[in-house]
């Protein structure tokens, strides 16, 4: 198995979505997140909060409502049991609340392997911007391809 | 409630009050599937790791980075976060002990924020590091 590097570069198509108040309070029970400003419109006032803001990684569950999700694994043809998650950062430019509408922009950044070709590291970056066009963060995830073909002669 | 930290307070090599977590869960794996919309099946299904080489399903590496975001609004209020990243330097298992950790390690200006750069983890029951992750909040 080898990775074409004529994808980076390549654009996804962009989606918007809306961020939920139910999406959030499940993330944060699974999280273990019991800070009332994520589902109490109340307490999340009272801490100077517009709306219900989202947990740091909530942005996770917004890239994944793309509806074309699993775009990078169909591009770069590559079996969803095989990859692994190497590195995310996110750049917080702006909060994101309960309500409002994200546009979500991915794009590969760059491909690389290690290992004499045993591990494939792919760099993607997704602009964030809300309903106003305000770019609202950055998120760069780097997706882990274990080879299936190393070690065999 | 975290509360802004003040800069002037801060000092490199504070801690950050650890958190130690229940033991990873495959129930908290089933919400977290959901919640996220990560829906690889690896995570839920053992019959579908196991087909890949794994001995049994693991957490979404970025479950625990949820769980880095945690401590960092345990330290700082979540408008004042301003970067979170993490490398995923192990697999988390079911069952599992985590426990969260971090320091700061700078103090800086920049575009006019007084900030504060913290170096967080993620360290299981034996010691190992399974995130090795950085944080950057604003101060007052």
């Amino acid at each position: 198995m080898q990775l074409d590097k004529k994808h980076v570069g390549h654009e996804f198509k962009a989606f918007t979505t809306a961020v939920e108040a139910g999406r959030v309070k499940l993330f944060c029970k699974a999280i273990g997140e019991e800070d009332p400003i994520y589902v109490d419109e109340a307490a999340a006032k009272a801490a100077g909060y517009r709306a219900l803001p989202v947990p740091p990684t909530f942005l996770q569950a917004i890239t994944n409502d793309d509806p074309e999700k699993g775009g990078l694994l169909r591009l770069l043809n590559v079996d969803i049991g095989l990859i692994l998650h190497g590195e995310q950062h996110y750049d917080y430019y702006a909060p994101v609340h309960v309500g409002d509408r994200i546009t979500c922009q991915q794009k590969v950044v760059d491909i690389y392997d290690k290992k004499g070709g045993a591990l494939w590291f792919v760099v993607s970056e997704t602009s964030m911007k809300d309903q106003t066009g305000k770019p609202v963060a950055k998120a760069t995830g780097i997706t882990v391809v274990r080879n299936p073909d190393a070690g065999k002669k | 409630m975290a509360t802004v930290p003040k800069f002037d307070q801060v000092k490199v090599g504070d801690a950050i009050k650890p958190i130690v977590l229940p033991p990873i869960s495959r129930h908290q794996l089933a919400l977290y599937c959901g919640g996220s919309g990560d829906h690889n099946p690896i995570h839920v299904d053992i019959d579908f790791a196991k087909k890949f080489g794994f001995k049994d399903v693991f957490a979404h590496g970025m479950l625990s980075m949820g769980f880095l975001g945690r401590l960092v609004t345990s330290y700082a209020p979540r408008d004042r976060i301003r970067k979170l990243g993490t490398r995923f330097t192990s697999i988390t298992w079911v069952g599992d002990v985590i426990t969260l950790s971090g320091k700061v390690t700078g103090k800086r200006e920049e575009n006019g924020e007084k900030l504060i750069d913290l170096e967080i983890k993620c360290t299981n029951q034996n010691g190992q590091d399974t995130l090795q992750g950085h944080a950057t909040v604003a101060a007052a």
